[in-house]
Parts: C-alpha cells; sequence; structure tokens
C-alpha cells in the first residue's frame, strides 16, 4: 500500500515462479554436497600429506558454503527488500570479522608482549635496550 | 540444623544481616525514599489514578506515550546517579590528611560503581531511547512503530533492570568494580557479595530490552517512512537514530555475551576470566570495550541529530551540507568499531596495535569535526532565533569541542600511558557526555516537550537548568582536567596531598552550581504546568519547524496522521508550509491501530523477580520465575485481539476540534 512500485517490480519474480526456485534449490543442494564432500576426501584419504595446507582448504571451503546458504537457501540477492537484506548481510559480515579478526589479533599481540619470561628475561630486555 | 537449611532454600543467601540498617546513611536515604514513595502511592490511590496509569499508560503501546515513560525514567534515575555524583564530590572535597572523609572505601566504591553504571546504563540510553521513540515516528509521518507491544516489553525491561539496580541499595549491596565491573576484580574470589551480581543481572535485563528497542526503531525506519521519503529526503535525526540504533543491534550482543561468560564464571565455576586455569582477564575488557566504545556513538549520534534539527530550525535555514552530514554520521558508525583497544592501550599490546588504535580514534575525530563545520554554516548568516534549544546547541559546540581535543591527546598511546587511568581521562569523558550527550538530551527536551504536553517549558526555570548546566560543568571539571593532567589517579577516596584540596573543593562548588542545573530544569517543568494557559501551543508549530512532526497538532492524536503524508522535499514540514499547504477537512476513514496490552509489565515484572531470585541463590524464585516467562511469553502469542479501529467519526471530531483551535489562534 505505501509503495505501489513495490508491487510491479515484484510482479516478474512471481510470474517466474517456482521453476526458478527449484532450480535454484538444485543448484544449492548440489553444490553444498560437494564442498561437504572435498572437505571429507581431503581428511580421510589424506592426499595432500600437508596438515597446515589441509586445514586451510577446508576453512576457504567452509566460507564458499556459507555463501552457497545464503545465496541459494536464503535467497540473499540484490533485489530482496530493495537490497536492504544484501546491506544488512554485508554489515553483519565487516563487524563479525572486525570484531573476531581485532579480538584474536588484539588478544594474540598481548601474548606475545605479556608471556611469562624466563628468570633472566627482564635483564635481556634491558642489554637489548641498552645495545640499541 | 533442619530450619537453618529451610531458611536457606527459601531465602537462599538473603539473611538479615543483608539489610545496611548499621549504615546511617543508606539507613535515612531509606527512609525519604520509603516516605516520598508512601506519599505518592498515597495520591495516586486518594486521586483514584491507578486504572487511569494502567490503561493509558503502563499497557500503553503508543509510541508516544512509552518515549514520555522513558524519559522519565531517565529523569528520576538522573536524580539518583546525580545524588551518587553530589557525594563523591563532598567526599573528595574533605578527605585529605587525616580527614578520612565520610564514607568509608567500601561504600566509597559502591557509589562511584552506581553512578557510572546508573548515568550510562539508566540515565542515557532511557533518555536517548525516549526522545528517538516520540520523535521518530513522528518525523518519518507513520502512525507507530514497527512492533509497537515489542516497544512496551522494551521500556518494561529496561524498568525491571533500573528497579534491580535499585534495591541494591536496601538489600544488599551494589558492585564495588567500577562500571564495567573488570574481571578478575569482578571474579567471585575477589567480590563474594551480592553486588556483582545484581550489577550483571540489572544489565542483562536492561540489555534485552535495549537490543528489542533497537531492532525495532530500525525496522520503523526502514520500512514505515511515508510514501516520497526516500532515504535522503528523511530528517537528519532519523538518519542518527538509524544508525545509532544500528550499533546498538551489532554491540550489544558482545556485552551481553561477555557478561554471561562473567556469570558462567561466578555461578557456574567456569574460568573464562579468572586468573587461574587459563583465564583471560584481558578478554573481559576486549569484549567490554567492543561493546563500550561504540556505545558512546550510540547515545552521541542521536544527540548529533537533535543539534541538527534545532540549528536548522532557529536559524531559519535548511540544513548545510545535508549530505555531508550523512555520510559523516555512517563514517563515524564504521569507524566507531575499530577505536575500542584505546581504552587499554597499558594493557601490554605492542606498538603496531596500539598505533593502529590510536590513529584510528584520530580518524573519527574528522567527521566529527565536519558535523561542526556543517552547524556553524547553517547558522551562518541565518536569522538566528536563540530560543533555549538554541542556547543549549551553542553551549555544546564550546564545551563538545574542547573535550573532543582532549580525546585526540588521549589517543595517542604514549600520552595515555601516562594519563590512563587519570582523572585528566575523567574529565575528558564528563567533557563530552555532558557537553555532547546531555546538553543534547536536555536541548531535545526543550524543543519537543511542547509537541508532547501542548505547552512550552518555562523560561525562566529554563534559563536557570541552562546557565546551572553550563557554568557548573566548567566549574566542576576544569579543575578535575589539572589534578588529572598533574597525575591525581581515580576511584581514589582519600588523598594525602593537601596542596590539591583546593582543586576538589571548586570541583564540589561546581557539582552544586550543577544541582541548581538539574533543580531548575525540574521547576521549568513544574511551573510550565503552573503556567500552562500561558505557554500553550495551539497552532502545534510554536517553533517554525520545519520536519514533519510539526505538522500535527500538540500534542498530536493518538493516530498522529489522519492521512499519512505524501513527502516531496526535505524538510517536509517546510516545504509543505511554503506551498501553501491546506488541511484535510473531510473524507477521513477508520484508522487501524494497535491495543494496549499488560503482556509487557508482567513479562518484566517476572524477569525483576527472576534477577533477584539469582542474586540472592533463591532457585526457586528464580526458576519459577524463568518458567513464568516463558509461559507469559506463549501464552502472549495467543492473543489475537491485538489491534481496533479508530472510527472515522472520532477522527473527524479530533479533526475538526483542532481545525477551530487553529481559526481561534489565527
Amino acid at each position: 500500500m505505501s509503495n505501489p512500485s513495490h508491487h510491479t517490480a515484484a510482479h516478474p519474480e512471481h510470474t517466474q515462479g517456482s521453476a526458478h526456485n527449484s532450480r535454484h534449490f538444485w543448484i544449492g543442494s548440489i553444490l553444498a554436497i560437494v564442498l561437504t564432500a572435498v572437505p571429507f576426501w581431503l581428511v580421510m584419504t589424506g592426499v595432500l600429506r600437508d596438515m597446515q595446507t589441509t586445514a586451510i582448504l577446508i576453512f576457504a571451503l567452509a566460507l564458499i558454503q556459507i555463501v552457497v546458504h545464503v545465496v541459494f537457501f536464503l535467497h540473499l540477492d540484490t533485489r530482496s527488500e530493495g537490497g536492504w537484506t544484501l546491506l544488512a548481510f554485508l554489515f553483519t559480515a565487516v563487524i563479525v570479522v572486525l570484531t573476531i579478526g581485532g579480538s584474536i589479533w588484539v588478544m594474540y599481540h598481548l601474548n606475545a608482549n605479556m608471556m611469562p619470561m624466563p628468570a633472566d628475561g627482564v635483564a635481556q630486555m634491558h642489554d637489548m635496550s641498552g645495545n640499541h | 540444623m533442619t530450619s537453618t537449611s529451610l531458611t536457606k532454600t527459601i531465602f537462599g543467601r538473603l539473611t538479615w544481616e543483608s539489610f545496611p540498617i548499621h549504615e546511617p546513611i543508606l539507613l535515612g536515604t531509606f527512609i525519604v525514599v520509603a516516605v516520598l514513595g508512601l506519599a505518592i502511592v498515597g495520591l495516586i490511590t486518594r486521586y483514584r489514578l491507578w486504572g487511569y496509569l494502567w490503561k493509558e499508560w503502563f499497557t500503553s503501546v503508543d509510541h508516544k506515550k512509552i518515549g514520555i515513560m522513558y524519559i522519565v525514567l531517565g529523569i528520576i534515575m538522573l536524580l539518583r546517579g546525580f545524588s551518587d555524583a553530589i557525594m563523591m564530590r563532598l567526599q573528595q572535597a574533605m578527605a585529605f590528611g587525616a580527614n578520612e572523609g565520610y564514607l568509608n572505601a567500601h561504600h566509597y566504591d559502591q557509589i562511584f560503581t552506581a553512578h557510572g553504571t546508573i548515568m550510562i546504563f539508566f540515565v542515557a540510553i532511557p533518555l536517548v531511547v525516549g526522545l528517538v521513540n516520540f520523535v521518530m515516528p513522528l518525523q518519518i509521518g507513520a502512525r507507530d512503530v514497527a512492533f509497537p507491544f515489542l516497544n512496551n516489553l522494551s521500556f518494561w525491561l529496561t524498568v525491571a533492570g533500573a528497579v534491580l539496580c535499585m534495591i541494591s541499595l536496601f538489600v544488599g549491596e551494589f558492585a564495588r568494580t567500577g562500571w564495567l565491573s573488570y574481571a578478575p576484580l569482578a571474579e567471585l574470589a575477589y567480590s563474594p557479595d551480592t553486588g556483582v551480581d545484581y550489577y550483571l543481572w540489572s544489565l542483562q535485563i536492561a540489555g534485552v530490552g535495549t537490543t528489542l528497542s533497537a531492532i525495532n526503531m530500525v525496522a520503523t525506519i526502514i520500512k514505515m517512512r511515508a510514501p516520497g521519503m526516500s532515504m535522503m529526503k528523511m530528517p537528519v535525526f532519523c538518519w542518527t537514530a538509524l544508525c545509532s540504533n544500528v550499533l546498538a543491534i551489532a554491540i550489544f550482543p558482545a556485552l551481553t555475551a561477555a557478561f554471561f561468560l562473567l556469570l558462567l564464571d561466578r555461578y557456574a565455576g567456569t574460568n573464562f576470566f579468572t586468573n587461574e586455569l587459563g583465564g583471560a582477564p584481558m578478554m573481559y575488557w576486549n569484549m567490554v570495550w567492543i561493546w563500550g566504545h561504540p556505545e558512546v556513538y550510540v547515545l552521541v549520534l542521536p544527540a548529533f541529530g537533535i543539534y541538527s534539527e534545532i540549528t536548522a530550525t532557529f536559524s531559519g535555514k535548511p540544513l548545510f551540507g545535508y549530505s555531508s552530514m550523512v555520510y559523516a554520521t555512517v563514517v563515524i558508525t564504521i569507524l566507531s568499531y575499530l577505536v575500542w583497544l584505546h581504552h587499554f592501550f597499558t594493557m601490554g599490546a605492542g606498538p603496531s596495535v596500539n598505533s593502529f588504535f590510536g590513529i584510528a580514534t584520530m580518524v573519527i575525530s574528522i567527521p566529527t569535526g565536519a558535523k561542526i563545520f556543517n552547524w556553524l554554516f547553517t547558522m551562518y548568516r541565518g536569522d538566528i532565533r536563540f530560543d533555549l534549544p538554541m542556547q543549549w546547541v551553542v553551549a555544546f559546540m564550546l564545551t563538545f569541542t574542547v573535550g573532543g581535543m582532549t580525546g585526540v591527546l588521549l589517543a595517542i598511546p604514549p600520552a595515555d600511558f601516562v594519563l590512563h587511568n587519570s582523572l585528566f581521562l575523567v574529565a575528558h569523558f564528563h567533557n563530552t557526555i555532558i557537553g555532547g550527550v546531555v546538553f543534547g538530551l536536555f536541548a531535545g527536551m526543550v524543543y519537543w516537550f511542547p509537541k508532547a504536553f501542548g505547552f512550552k517549558l518555562d523560561e525562566f526555570w529554563g534559563k536557570v537548568a541552562f546557565w546551572g548546566w553550563v557554568i557548573g560543568y566548567w566549574v566542576a571539571w576544569t579543575p578535575i582536567y589539572i589534578v588529572g593532567l598533574m597525575g591525581t589517579t581515580r576511584r581514589v577516596h582519600h588523598f594525602d596531598d593537601p596542596s590539591i584540596q583546593p582543586y576538589f573543593i571548586v570541583a564540589g562548588i561546581g557539582a552544586l552550581i550543577i544541582l541548581v542545573g538539574i533543580l531548575g530544569f525540574v521547576m521549568s517543568i513544574v511551573m510550565g504546568i503552573v503556567k500552562r494557559k500561558q505557554l500553550a501551543d495551539t497552532t502545534g508549530d510554536p517553533w517554525n519547524g520545519r520536519t514533519l512532526e510539526w505538522s500535527t497538532s500538540s500534542p498530536p492524536p493518538a493516530y498522529n496522521f489522519a492521512f499519512t503524508p505524501v513527502i516531496h522535499d526535505l524538510d517536509a514540514w517546510y516545504d509543505m508550509k511554503s506551498r501553501g499547504y491546506e488541511r484535510p477537512a473531510g473524507g477521513f476513514r477508520p484508522v487501524h491501530m494497535p491495543r494496549n496490552t499488560g503482556a509487557g509489565v508482567i513479562l518484566s515484572a517476572l524477569a525483576l523477580a527472576m534477577g533477584f531470585g539469582m542474586v540472592w541463590y533463591m532457585w526457586w524464585l528464580a526458576a519459577l520465575s524463568f518458567a513464568g516467562l516463558l509461559v507469559v511469553a506463549i501464552a502472549h502469542t495467543f492473543n489475537y485481539n491485538r489491534d481496533y479501529f479508530i472510527p472515522a467519526e472520532e477522527v473527524a471530531t479530533i479533526e475538526s476540534g483542532r481545525s477551530e483551535l487553529l481559526a481561534a489562534g489565527a
């Protein structure tokens, strides 16, 4: 009622209807299965041998998995709710990255500077500053 | 044996010793509060107002009434928070050398904790939320907020938190850990009494209310703007309200999580923030300040919005640089997430971390400075009317700028190593919060009061309030800046060095001048009510305003707008006035409105009981009230009787009544 143009804009989406949605759903499902199967395969067979590479790869695939879920199952695109959904999602992503990344950075750094020193650590530090 | 275990089961750790009858100051306060409380209850009963209050106010889902109730809560809690301030100033003015002052350290620590907690959570937040609640839907041409019941629930949850915090004054004691209850001091090992539990539960309950309210306001601004009001035609106050509430949604979970982990430490024996067993107390600081710094902007952004509205109105000009104002607000919103570490530069991070957060902090002053220039350019060559709201704006610009500059000074990590935990810091944040937030709230309250009640505040007492606050602020905080710069630390209840006593005496005098300001504000309301006939506003537009709220009557009808306005321009009401807008005289239609409900009050009462039960280890009470919460919340979802129609005839009567009033005034 408040915005008549919204109705007309929404119309084509309705006529395309369920065919579009079910195709969307199948693509999403297949991608999700593949993205789950690949890490499983990586771990079970141990093809890469290197643990760290495997872990990084799994992490990357998990991130892609998030995007697949959000796009194909939660139907996040640039059009829904006039773009507000996408904006809210991006904002959330930015905040989560800032909060978690920032906390890890800060706490790791703190750890590096505040770990218990060996008994002669303080003396060493004095030496170091003397050398500079 | 069995009788003691029975009383333990029923009353938890609550015993007769929990009541502070041996503390004469608390006992005196209790008697005064009890007498005043009984007098108010007696008067309400005598004049049979309970039914009226329950039906028209407590259960109301009208955003205007909820806004007003928020502001009443904020003003009542301001009186409490300010009495704490006066007590601190008196103690610090006395306690030098042999004189121990009149407060022991135990009591003094509770007072400074309560002062900070109450002023931020139960004064600043309710006043800001209240103004946004009242003004924003009117400014966007809506009839209510997106979720009217949720709005009522949010308010009452905030009240429940405030009440729990106030109960600690007379039953048990409040935290002695500072306003953010840092771990590990707030852990059970160092604070075994009820203080920190009161603190945590009252803020958790109020925090739920604040989060829900923020979601409500964002949904309202995004979904309920009148047709034609694109985002860039929205009043600046709505923009700042949007950014402020988006911030609140994003940060309050961090605080809730930090408090929840601390509660687990205290109740379930976990070790998230303890010194032992791998606990990381600094993680608590980190999480709390991820909430804490953006929170400052949650409070000050709406105040910036208020200044923008008032400057434009009283300069008789559109706001200078509207879009730059909007972008500055958005930039501050994002940047405020990148600065939290400046609250603990000294905690041991290295130069890369400290310089990043130091620079980020300094960068924030750029959009803020841009705003100041925007206001100055709005005033430049404007037809300025120095009514009270405008006076507050000018006082803000002069005061806040100094606070901003000391903030940039503190943002330099090496300087912060010297000033950390000093009274210089305390003076800095009082400078920004009083000069930025409080002045803005007063400006807003004076500006929108006639809209809410149909008459202006008394001008003379309003001026007393203004000068009391402005002069009082400077007299109280300049000496604190000086002693802080000399190295005096905060949260100290006794000093050895007599040479700094004169500074504290001057600061105490400043606090008394602020007291005059506070009483002046109360008097301006009282005298406004007494002289309401003289000060009445029949036009609905007493200040020659520019935004949509001034197009309604004062006070606005329950439905706000008989017809949803169509917006063509920024400053919609000014545009309508200049195009010779005529109010529609007929063709009214029934108005669809949300119905009042008592569910919010009941849920919040149960939340309060649960909090009290948890604080005192009365597990049965906590469990019972929690179960009650779930039952009432679910039962409320089956309440389908949620809306009604105001008949067209009633709308016609109200609107024609206003037409007569306008004709009589013209």
